[in-house]
C-alpha cells in the first residue's frame, strides 16, 4: 500500500498513539546514563522532556529510537510491549525523530529527500506521477516546503518544517522532536510548534518534545517530564506546574555562585566601531553585508539572530580567521587589523563559539593553552623565543584555582576536560589582563546551569569594569538578559538596532525574521 | 601548414579523440560513481593497467576479444571490492589506500604479464563508421571501437539512474550525508563497497581498450598515468556523467595532438606536445581549486571536501 493511499484513509491516518517506558537504565562502562526511568506520553498529547545537557533526555528518546539498546526497561506503545532494536524497527512501528543535527541530504531535493525516506521507495522514481502525489500531500499539510529545490538552498527554518513533514509523509504519529526551534525564529518556532499543537489536539500526533525553553513549554504543552543526571525528578501538568517549580526539577540544589549586578553607567566614548564590514563565505557568496555598529565602553551590545545569518562569519572576522574583503575595524578611533600584534595593543580579547575548535590546541596542555596570550613575553619567556615552562605552569595553576577550572592537572590535555571547564579555561586565559574589548559567541551553548550563571556574570563584570563587550548569541534569553543594547543581524547585515529598554521580543523576533 | 594540413590535424584530432578518450571515459565514471558514494579510489590507475593485462592475457588464452573485456572488468571488480573494504576498516584513509592499490594493481599486472609481452592476442573490431568517405584520413578516423558507445550509453545511463531510481539516490545521499543515511537504515559501507567494486569494473574496462585496441598490445609503459589524470578529470566534469564524457574527449583530443601533428610532418616539439594531457591536468587542477562553485558540488562526504 502507498503512502497517497493510507493517507486517504483517515480512520487508520488519525490514531495518535501513547507510549510509555518503564525502568529504562542505560550504563556506558562505569557511567549510568539513564537510571530506572518511566515516562508515560498520552496519546494526542504535547509532552516536553526536560533536563540540562547531560541529563540523560537524548539517551532516553536514542533509547526509545532504537539507537541504543537499554540495560533494563520496556517501551510500551499503546499498552503493548515492543521490541525496538534499530531505527528502523521504530519507524515501522509509527516512532520518528527530528534531531537536532538536519538529517536531509543537501544535495538533494526536497521532493527526492522525502521519496527515498520511504522504506517502500520503487526502484525506478517515475517522477510524474511521484510529484502530483507529493503536491497533493504538501497541500494537507499545515505548512509548506518548496519540493523542486535542493535542501541545500533551503533556510534552516525550511529545513526544519521539512524534517517535521517527512516525519508525517512517513506516516509516524509519534513524533520526537529535539530542540526543534533552536534553528527557527521565534514566529518559526511558534507556528510550527502551534500547528503541530493543533495536530495534536485533533488526535493526528502525539508530541514528545526535548527542550529547555521555559515559555515554549508553558505555551505548548500538555504536559512534562524532567530528568536530572539521569534520573526521572519530576512530572505533571504543564499549565498547572509553575517555571520555578520545574526548573527546580531541572537543577535540583546546586548553588550558583550570584549573577553580577549591572552597574548603571554614564554616556561614554565608542571603543569598537565597526564600519562596513564585508566577508565572503567558502564558496563565495557574500557571508556579511556592510555591518555597522559602535560599542561603548561599559556596554553589552548583543547581536541576536537566526544561526546562519552572518554572525559567525562576523566574529570569524573579528578574531581573524576569515579575511575581510572591505571596510574598517576602529578601536578608539585608531584602525585595527585582527592580528596578535593588535589584539596585545588594543587589549581586544574574545571567546568564541566552540571554544575547543576556535580558541584552543585540543591536544595540548591545559597549561600551554591557557598560555596563548602571553607565552612569548615575560616572564614565561626570555628574549621572545626562550620559554620557560615553570611560570607557565605556576600562572596556569593560579588560573585553574581562580575560575575553578576542574582538570586533574595542568598537564593534561584540554580537550579531555567538559565542555563548560574547556569554556572556563579560555575564560580565564582571556580575562585574566585587563580587557578594554571582549568579543564573546554563544557562550553558554551546550553547559549546565551553574556553568551559565557563573559565565555570564563574568561577562556582565568585565562590562562594569568599563569594557566594550560584543555579545553574539543564538538564545535570544540571553541577549535579552545580558544587553545593553540589541542589534539584529539577518541576511549577513545588521537590520535593527535599540536600547534593550525600547525593545521587545516579538519586535526583536520580526527583525529575525527579516521583516 | 596549409588547409589540406590543418583539415588532416583536425581530423586525426578528432579521431585521436574518439580513440583515446575511451579508456579516460570508463575511469572518469567509474571514478564518478564511487566519488558520489563518498569515497575516492586513487587506485583506479592499478585498475586499469591490471585491466590491460587482464583483457589482454584472456584474449589470448580464450580466443575472444570480448571475454578478455569482461575478465578485465572482473578484474577491477575485485581490486576495487578490496578497495571498499579495507576503507572501511575503522581509521583507514581512503587516498592512502588508493595509492597502495595504485602500486598493488600495476605491480600485479606487471608480475603476472611478462608472458604476454610477446604473444599476439585476437583484437576488439572497430566499426568502419567511415565507409562513406574515400579520404583515406576521414576513414582512419572514424574507425570507431564499440566500447566507445558503450562508455557514452553508460554516462547517459548513470545520468539518469542518478536522478530518477532508488539506487542512485542511495549513493548520492551517502555520498552528501552518511549521517543522513545511516539514520534511514541504509548501510553507508556497504554502498560504498559496491559503489567502490562496481567503478573498479568500469576502469578494468577502461584498461581493456588499451590492451585490446589502442595502443593495442599488452606492455609496461601502456597507460602512463591515465588513470590517474582520469581521476582529476572527475573533478573538472564535477561529478557528471556526461560531463566526463565531454571531458575524456578534450582529454583524448590533448592526447592526440602530438601524434596527429606528426602525421603531417611536424616532430618538432613532439614531446611536448605528447605532454599535452599533463599540462592540462596541471592547469585543471589548478582551475577546479580556485573554483568555488566546484566547491558548491563536491560530495559533502569526501575527504577532498572536508
Amino acid at each position: 500500500m502507498s503512502v497517497a493511499e493510507i493517507l486517504s484513509e483517515p480512520e487508520v491516518a488519525t490514531r495518535a498513539p501513547s507510549l510509555e517506558t518503564l525502568g529504562m537504565t542505560k550504563t556506558f562502562g562505569q557511567f549510568t546514563a539513564l537510571d530506572d526511568v518511566s515516562i508515560k506520553v498520552e496519546s494526542g498529547s504535547f509532552h516536553a522532556l526536560l533536563g540540562e545537557n547531560g541529563a540523560g533526555k537524548s539517551t532516553l528518546v536514542k533509547c526509545i529510537m532504537g539507537f541504543y539498546t537499554a540495560a533494563r526497561g520496556t517501551v510500551m506503545l499503546d499498552g503493548h510491549e515492543v521490541d525496538i532494536h534499530s531505527p528502523r524497527d521504530a519507524r515501522d512501528l509509527g516512532i520518528g525523530m527530528v534531531y537536532q543535527h538536519f538529517t536531509l541530504v543537501p544535495c538533494l531535493t526536497a521532493a527526492e529527500n522525502l521519496v527515498i525516506s520511504r522504506a517502500d521507495a520503487p526502484s525506478v522514481i517515475d517522477w510524474k506521477t511521484e510529484i502530483p502525489k507529493l503536491e497533493a500531500f504538501m497541500d494537507r499539510m499545515p505548512f509548506k516546503v518548496r519540493l523542486d529545490v535542493p535542501v541545500s538552498a533551503l533556510s534552516a527554518g525550511e529545513k526544519q518544517k521539512l524534517e517535521i513533514l517527512k516525519l508525517l509523509y512517513l506516516e509516524q504519529r509519534f513524533l520526537i522532536l529535539d530542540e526543534p526551534t533552536s534553528v527557527l525564529t521565534p514566529g518559526e518556532a511558534d507556528e510550527v510548534l502551534g500547528l503541530l499543537g493543533e495536530m495534536a489536539r485533533r488526535g493526528e500526533v502525539t508530541v514528545l518534545m526535548i527542550s529547555h525553553k521555559f515559555r515554549e513549554v508553558k505555551a505548548f504543552c500538555d504536559s512534562f517530564t524532567v530528568l536530572r543526571r539521569g534520573k526521572l525528578t519530576g512530572a505533571g501538568d504543564a499549565q498547572a506546574a509553575s517555571v520555578a517549580e520545574m526548573s527546580r526539577m531541572m537543577i535540583g540544589d546546586t548553588e550558583i555562585r550570584e549573577r553580577a549586578e549591572r552597574e548603571k553607567r554614564n554616556e561614554s566614548h565608542a571603543v569598537l566601531e565597526l564600519a562596513g564590514l564585508m566577508a565572503e563565505d567558502e564558496e563565495g557568496r557574500p557571508a556579511i553585508d556592510k555591518v555597522n555598529l559602535k560599542v561603548r565602553a561599559g556596554e553589552i551590545v548583543g547581536i541576536a539572530g537566526v544561526s546562519g545569518n552572518g554572525q559567525s562569519a562576523l566574529v570569524e572576522v573579528l578574531a581573524g580567521q576569515r579575511p575581510l574583503n572591505d571596510g574598517r575595524i576602529f578601536i578608539n578611533e585608531k584602525p585595527f587589523e585582527p592580528k596578535r600584534s593588535d589584539f596585545d595593543r588594543f587589549k581586544v580579547f574574545g571567546l568564541p563559539e566552540e571554544p575547543l575548535k576556535n580558541a584552543a590546541v585540543p591536544r595540548m596542555s591545559v597549561a600551554e593553552n591557557m598560555a596563548f596570550r602571553a607565552f612569548d613575553k615575560p616572564p614565561m619567556a626570555s628574549l621572545g623565543w626562550w620559554l620557560s615552562p615553570g611560570p607557565m605552569r605556576r600562572k596556569a595553576q593560579e588560573l585553574i584555582e581562580r575560575y575553578r577550572v576542574k582538570t586533574t592537572s595542568p598537564d593534561s590535555p584540554i580537550e579531555d576536560l567538559s565542555g563548560g571547564n574547556v569554556q572556563r579555561a579560555v575564560l580565564a586565559r582571556e580575562l585574566s589582563g585587563e580587557v578594554d574589548v571582549l568579543i564573546v559567541a554563544n557562550p553558554c551553548f551546550g553547559l549546565d546551569f551553574a556553568s551559565v550563571a557563573e559565565i555570564r556574570s563574568q561577562i556582565m563584570e568585565q562590562r562594569n569594569r568599563g569594557a566594550a563587550v560584543l555579545l553574539v548569541s543564538e538564545d535570544l534569553d540571553e541577549v535579552l538578559e545580558l544587553s545593553d543594547r540589541v542589534a539584529v543581524m539577518s541576511g549577513g547585515t545588521i537590520s535593527y538596532v535599540s536600547p534593550i529598554e525600547e525593545t521587545d521580543r516579538n519586535t526583536i523576533g520580526r527583525h529575525m525574521a527579516g521583516h | 601548414m596549409n588547409h589540406s594540413e590543418l583539415f588532416i590535424v583536425l581530423i586525426a584530432m578528432i579521431g585521436g579523440a574518439i580513440r583515446v578518450s575511451t579508456p579516460f571515459m570508463f575511469v572518469a565514471l567509474g571514478e564518478t560513481l564511487t566519488e558520489k558514494s563518498g569515497r575516492i579510489n586513487l587506485g583506479l590507475e592499478g585498475n586499469l593497467v591490471l585491466g590491460a593485462m587482464v583483457a589482454y592475457a584472456g584474449s589470448y588464452t580464450t580466443g575472444s576479444a570480448w571475454l578478455g573485456v569482461l575478465m578485465a572488468g572482473c578484474s577491477g571488480l575485485v581490486l576495487g571490492a578490496m578497495h571498499g573494504y579495507i576503507c572501511k576498516l575503522p581509521k583507514v584513509n581512503d587516498i592512502a589506500v588508493g595509492i597502495a592499490f595504485m602500486s598493488f594493481g600495476t605491480g600485479l599486472a606487471f608480475f603476472f604479464g611478462k608472458p604476454y609481452i610477446q604473444p599476439l592476442a585476437p583484437k576488439l573490431q572497430a566499426i568502419p563508421l567511415g565507409f562513406w568517405s574515400s579520404d583515406p584520413n576521414i576513414a582512419q578516423a572514424l574507425q570507431v571501437n564499440p566500447l566507445f558507445f558503450v562508455g557514452i550509453a553508460l554516462a547517459i545511463f548513470m545520468w539518469w539512474a542518478l536522478a530518477n531510481t532508488r539506487w542512485g539516490l542511495i549513493v548520492r545521499m551517502t555520498g552528501d550525508s552518511a549521517a543522513s543515511a545511516r539514520a534511514m537504515g541504509v548501510s553507508v559501507d556497504l554502498v560504498r563497497l559496491l559503489a567502490t567494486a562496481v567503478g573498479g569494473f568500469m576502469a578494468g574496462v577502461g584498461g581493456a581498450f588499451l590492451s585490446l585496441y589502442y595502443p593495442g598490445s599488452w606492455n609496461e609503459g601502456l597507460s602512463s598515468g591515465q588513470g590517474l589524470m582520469a581521476v582529476a578529470l572527475v573533478i573538472f566534469a564535477r561529478w557528471d556523467p556526461i560531463k566526463c564524457v565531454y571531458a575524456a574527449l578534450l582529454f583524448g583530443a590533448a592526447g592526440a595532438l602530438g601524434p596527429s601533428l606528426q602525421s603531417i610532418g611536424i616532430s618538432q616539439g613532439y614531446y611536448f606536445f605528447n605532454a599535452a594531457p599533463y599540462i592540462l591536468t596541471l592547469f585543471i587542477m589548478i582551475a577546479s581549486a580556485r573554483s568555488k562553485s566546484a566547491a558548491r558540488e563536491v560530495p559533502g562526504e569526501l575527504s577532498l571536501a572536508k
